[in-house]
Order: C-alpha cells, then structure tokens, then sequence
C-alpha cells in the first residue's frame, strides 16, 4: 500500500521527449486511469513508475520515498502486460506462483496464495494447465492472478483488455473493479479506451502528446472539460463541434436559432460542442439551440436511433429517442437544451464554460 | 455423402501425376546413392579379410569376429571414449556460452553491441583451413598441443551457434522478460529461467550440430594430438589404415561402430532435427 508521486517526470530518448514533466498524485488505493491517443506517453510513464525505463528527470516518490534510482524488484509493484507475458512452458499454478519466485515464504504459504488466488479469479480447476490450453479471458487472469499473489503495493496494467473481445472485456472490466473493490490495492491502469477509463477509474488522467491535459473523475471530466480534445475524447460518440460567434453577450451559430442562454464573457470566435445525446431530434421545447439538418446515416440501437446530420457546413450527431427512425435524405428539426452546450475558445481550444 | 466419399476416393488415387512420378524417382536414386556407401561399410564389417574384396552386398559367411576384436581392442574404447567426452563437452558448452551471448546481443543495449555482433558474424567467413595454423600456433605457444582442452577450445564457442541463438531470441518477446524483472528475478535467472525455455527449438537444433559436428570432426583433432590415447575415433579409425597392412573390415567395423550415436541421435531427436534445419533455414 502506498502513495505515488510523479514530480516534473521527465522521459527522453535521445533528443526526443516523450514525457514532458509531469506532476501528479496517486492516493493510496486510488484506481487512477491514464487514457490519450496512442503515442502519447502513457506507457513510457506507466513503466518509469514500474522501473523498466530510466527516469530522465523529476523524481518519483512511492510511499514519501524517492524510488528513481531503485530496480524494478525493489520497488514492491506488481504489472500486467497487455499480452500477459504468461510463460507458455509453465503451468498455471506454477505461472502465478512464479510471482513469489523471489519471496520468502514458506513453500505451504506459497501454495496457499496461489489457490486464494486461483479461487478468486475462478481458475482453480484450471491450475496443471498450460498457457497454451487456456482462453484469451483466463490467460489475463492468470498474469492478474501472478500480479495478485505478491501483496504488492501496486498494480500497473498496461492495456490489459485489448486483446480480448467486446462482451469479455467489459466482464473483464468489472472483475478488476471488483478486484480493487476487494483488494483495496493502488491501481494505475493504462488504455486508450475512454469506456474503461470512465467504467472503471476513481480518477482519470488525460494525457496528449506527453503532457497532462487534465485530471479529475469520470463525471468531473464529461460534465467540465478543459479544452476541445478532453471534451472530444471522453463520452461516445464524441462531442459535436460547430462554430459560432460571441458578440457583445450574445452567440450566433449559422442556421441555427439560439435563445435563453448565459453565456460566459469572450468575445469572438467560439466553438460550441454538444453531445450527441443532449442533441435530440424534434421540435424544440423550450429555450436553447434549435436548427434543421439533412439526415445522412442512421444507426438504431433500439431504445433510441443516432442520427447523423449535415446541418449547414458541420457534419453532427444527434439522438432520436423512442423507436422512430428517421429516414436518410430526410429534414429533421433537432434542439439542444439550456446547460447542455459547451463553449470553447476557437484559438485557444480552452473551455469558456457551459450554457 | 458416403457416395461423394467414395468418389473423392476413387479420384486421389487416380491422382498420381507424372511429375509426382519424376520427383519421386529422383529422391529415390538420390537417396540410394547416399546409403550406398553406408550399406557397404556395414557389409564389410560382418566379412573377414579374405572376402573383402568380394564385393558383394551380403557376405558369402557373416561373422562377427570384427566387432570382438574391434571391442576388445583397448584403444578402440579409449578414443570412443575421448570422442563422447570431447564432443558432450563442447556441446554443453555451446548451449551454454552461444546463448548467453546471443541473448545479450539480442536483448541489451549497450555501446558496441553492433560492432560486436559484426566482429562475431565476420569470424563465419573465414574458413576453418585458415583458422588451423593459428590455432595450432596458439596451442604450442600455450602448451595446449596434444591435450583434451587443445582439441575442444576451437570449439567452445561458435560464432554461428552465437548466430542462431542471437536470432531465436530477438523472437522473444521484452513482456516475458520485463514481466520477470518486475517480479524481482535477477538477469541471470531470466536469461536461464525464462528466456532459454522459449528457444528450446533452436537449442536442440544447436545442441544436434555441435554434437554431430563435433563426433565426426577429423581434420583438427588429427592436427593437435600425437599420442594415440588422445585420438579421436575418426583419427583412430584412420590410423588403422597407416599400419602395415590396411585391415579394411577392422576400419569398417570401427566406423560402423562409430555411427551408431550419431543413427542414435538422428533416431531420436529426428523431430527437432528437421524442425531445426527448417529453422535455422542454413547448414544441414
Ligand atoms: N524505446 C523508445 N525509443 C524511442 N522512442 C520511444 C521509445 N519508446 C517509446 N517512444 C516514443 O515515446 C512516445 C510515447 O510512447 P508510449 O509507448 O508511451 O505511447 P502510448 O501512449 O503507450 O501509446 P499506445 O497507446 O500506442 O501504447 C511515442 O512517441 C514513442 O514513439
Ligand atoms: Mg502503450
């Protein structure tokens, strides 16, 4: 158990920076999530806290101490590999107790952990198998499973779930949630998918081109984003984005009827993002925005239908709730309520706030 | 269906075509010509001297006196003796150092790395007939001439062997192996531990080489020894033809005595050897 610290880390390969200083604070048995597009230095941090890359500058503190000089081992962490890195010529038993190779124990306590463990993840009768016999799904237990019987003081996980099918992954998702439910241990997990970060983190770290862009919790980052591509990145499908103007305390968007808004101080260019789903076919309510568009593509989903419009020059989708399907080439009336719009700068891509 | 079946059958079996014929007569001949000579050494083991040149496959009166006086012969199991010696040394050795030295190639970075991997490479070019005087340079100056050590330390070490286990590694993936560092392995026991129990292939196909390379190898052992306790079958056995009258079914019983690990391992482990060749893709 134990807090990790990140401060000012810096990674360089030769003359390029990966990650650019960094500061940030991991609370002990906290689920911190890093999401960004691939390449932006998620696992290049994740492994400088593992020891696998040297730290090129800032420290890194685990539990108040200063670890940057310390080997993987002494560091007392734990990691999954996104490919598993089970060991094809071992069992499963002896693949989970290799993770107490360096320990201790005694050899009774060690059987032990690895049956716990085994019971735990639902691999008990699978124990004599080998690798090679076994699911995608059970093949990332049993690497969770060698992570688990070390006690450590936390688990890293490097993408773990990519490998594996939609319907296993999101039960994957939930049993490692259930898991640090249980275990209480510090979890530090990396992804480029913002359904896992949000299904599972206590707390989300944004990253983009090797910096920190935001941080906060699922709700915190859908409801307040500081800038366009957090707000893009987080909730599927992504924000619409359409331009508009602010003048003198009022915002005008082309073709499109705005009422009833407060809107926060800037003059000039804005963006104005909507979610799809606060953008909902049909005639309009009440205050807020309001437009017509030409409907391009439809995608049912049953209790309710993502439309994609062209309304104007911006490409946008909304909702239409219940079972009615719009038809392709069709005009559709779609509104945004008042709260539900997101205001950027157009330069600076920074958040203005909502209205 | 049983019908269809019945068809399929009927059709494979008409299916010999004629360059299936042509493929087939070659590799025939082909492996004809190769057992020939085998089969003649095995012929002339079982005659006595008077028959040898009868050449005859099967001798009018087989017998096995050869093979007792070959067995008995005390310098006969001395060098089958040196021979099993030299050539399970050198093979461990070579499953030893090759691969530790083709995983740290393969898997760290350190200044020099290429240069030394170039220097390694550079050392298959050049031919064994070169490398002899040398050698044998080496040995005399360090008191090595006529010894076991003079006759394995060419061999300790391959540069090909360092090759092949160098490319078999760079196949493992860095996950099994950052998996065990973080788990507080040493480098040592990630090399011996996990990273050599993946290549298994290629270090049977390694260890079958070297010990086949090894048992047949006449040229240098001939070189470095001089007391006939310290020779080699292969030497041993040609040394019975420098005596006063060559006793051709004596030297085709020793031979023929002396294939039998090298039929053994080819029985035995003909799984990794063809695996081996086909992935080592070089030397057979
Ligand atoms: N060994 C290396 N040498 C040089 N550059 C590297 C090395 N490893 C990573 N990089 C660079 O560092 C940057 C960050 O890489 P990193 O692997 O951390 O990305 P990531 O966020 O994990 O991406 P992904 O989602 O694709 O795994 C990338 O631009 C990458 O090219
Ligand atoms: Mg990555």
């Amino acid at each position: 158990m134990a807090k990790i610290e990140l401060q000012k880390l810096v990674k360089e390969y030769g003359k390029t920076r990966a990650v650019h200083g960094i500061d940030l604070t991991i609370e002990d048995g906290e689920f911190v999530v890093f999401v960004g597009p691939s390449g932006c230095g998620k696992s290049t941090t994740l492994r400088m806290i593992a020891g696998l890359e040297d730290i090129s500058g800032g420290n890194l503190l685990i539990g108040g101490e200063v670890v940057n000089q310390r080997e993987p081992k002494q560091r007392n962490i734990a990691m999954v590999f996104q490919n598993y890195a089970i060991y094809p010529h071992m069992t499963v038993g002896q693949n989970i107790g290799f993770g107490l190779y360096t320990s201790k124990l005694s050899k009774a306590e060690k059987q032990k952990r690895i049956e716990e463990a085994g019971k735990t993840l639902g691999l008990e009768k699978l124990l004599d198998r080998r690798p090679a016999a076994l699911s995608g799904g059970q093949r990332q237990r049993v690497a969770i499973g060698r992570a688990m019987v070390r006690d450590p003081a936390a688990f890293l996980f490097d993408e773990p779930l990519s490998n594996l099918d939609a319907q296993l992954r999101s039960q994957m998702r939930m049993e490692i949630k259930s898991l640090h439910r249980r275990l209480g241990t510090t979890i530090v997990y990396v992804t480029h998918d913002q359904v896992e970060a949000m299904t599972m983190a206590d707390k989300i770290v944004v990253m983009r081109d090797g910096n920190i862009l935001q941080v906060g919790s699922p709700t915190d980052l859908y409801e307040n984003p500081v800038d366009v591509f957090t707000a893009r990145f987080i909730g599927s499908p992504s924000m619409n984005m359409v331009e508009g103007t602010i003048a003198g305390g009022n915002l005008s968007v082309e073709g499109a009827a705005i009422s009833g808004l407060t809107l926060p101080a800037h003059e000039g260019k804005a963006l104005i993002g909507v979610r799809p789903h606060d953008l909902v076919v049909g005639e309009a309510t009440g205050a807020g925005l309001s437009a017509t568009g030409t409907v391009e593509a439809v995608e049912p989903l049953g209790s309710e239908t993502l439309v994609h419009l062209t309304m104007g020059k911006a490409q946008v989708i909304a909702t239409a709730p219940g079972r009615v399907v719009p038809a392709i080439g069709s005009a559709v009336s779609v509104h945004a309520g008042v709260g539900s719009l997101y205001l950027f700068d157009a330069v600076s891509e920074k958040a203005l706030g909502r209205a | 269906m049983t019908m269809a079946s019945t068809k399929e059958l009927a059709a494979n079996s008409r299916d010999i075509r004629p360059g299936r014929i042509i493929t087939w007569t070659l590799l025939l001949i082909g492996g004809l010509i190769m057992i020939t000579p085998l089969l003649f050494m095995f012929s002339t083991s079982l005659k006595t001297s008077g028959q040898v040149y009868d050449l005859r496959l099967i001798p009018a009166a087989p017998t096995l006196d050869n093979y007792i006086k070959v067995l008995g012969d005390g310098r006969f199991m001395q060098w089958f003796f040196n021979s099993t010696l030299i050539a399970v040394t050198v093979t461990i050795s070579n499953v030893f150092f090759d691969s530790l030295v083709g995983y740290t190639l393969a898997k760290f970075e350190f200044r020099g790395r290429y240069f030394i991997f170039l220097a390694i490479l550079s050392t298959l070019m050049i031919p064994t007939e070169m490398l002899v005087i040398p050698w044998y340079l080496m040995s005399s100056q360090l008191g090595w001439l006529n010894s076991y050590w003079g006759i394995m330390f060419p061999g300790m070490m391959t540069a090909f062997g360092t090759f092949l286990m160098k490319q078999f590694f760079e196949g493992v993936p860095n996950d099994f192996l950052e998996a065990a560092r973080v788990d507080g392995l040493n480098e040592f026991t990630i090399w011996w531990k996990i990273a050599m129990p993946m290549v298994v292939p290629a270090i049977s196909a390694l260890a079958i080489f070297t010990f086949l390379g090894n048992w047949t190898a006449f040229f240098w052992p001939l070189i470095v020894t001089t007391s006939k306790e310290l020779y080699t079958l292969p030497v041993g056995i040609s040394s019975f033809s420098a005596e006063a009258s060559i006793q051709w079914e004596l030297i085709m019983t020793g031979a023929a005595i002396g294939t039998i690990p090298t039929l053994l391992v080819f029985l035995l482990l003909q799984r990794y050897i063809v695996r081996g060749v086909m992935l080592a893709g070089l030397k057979g």
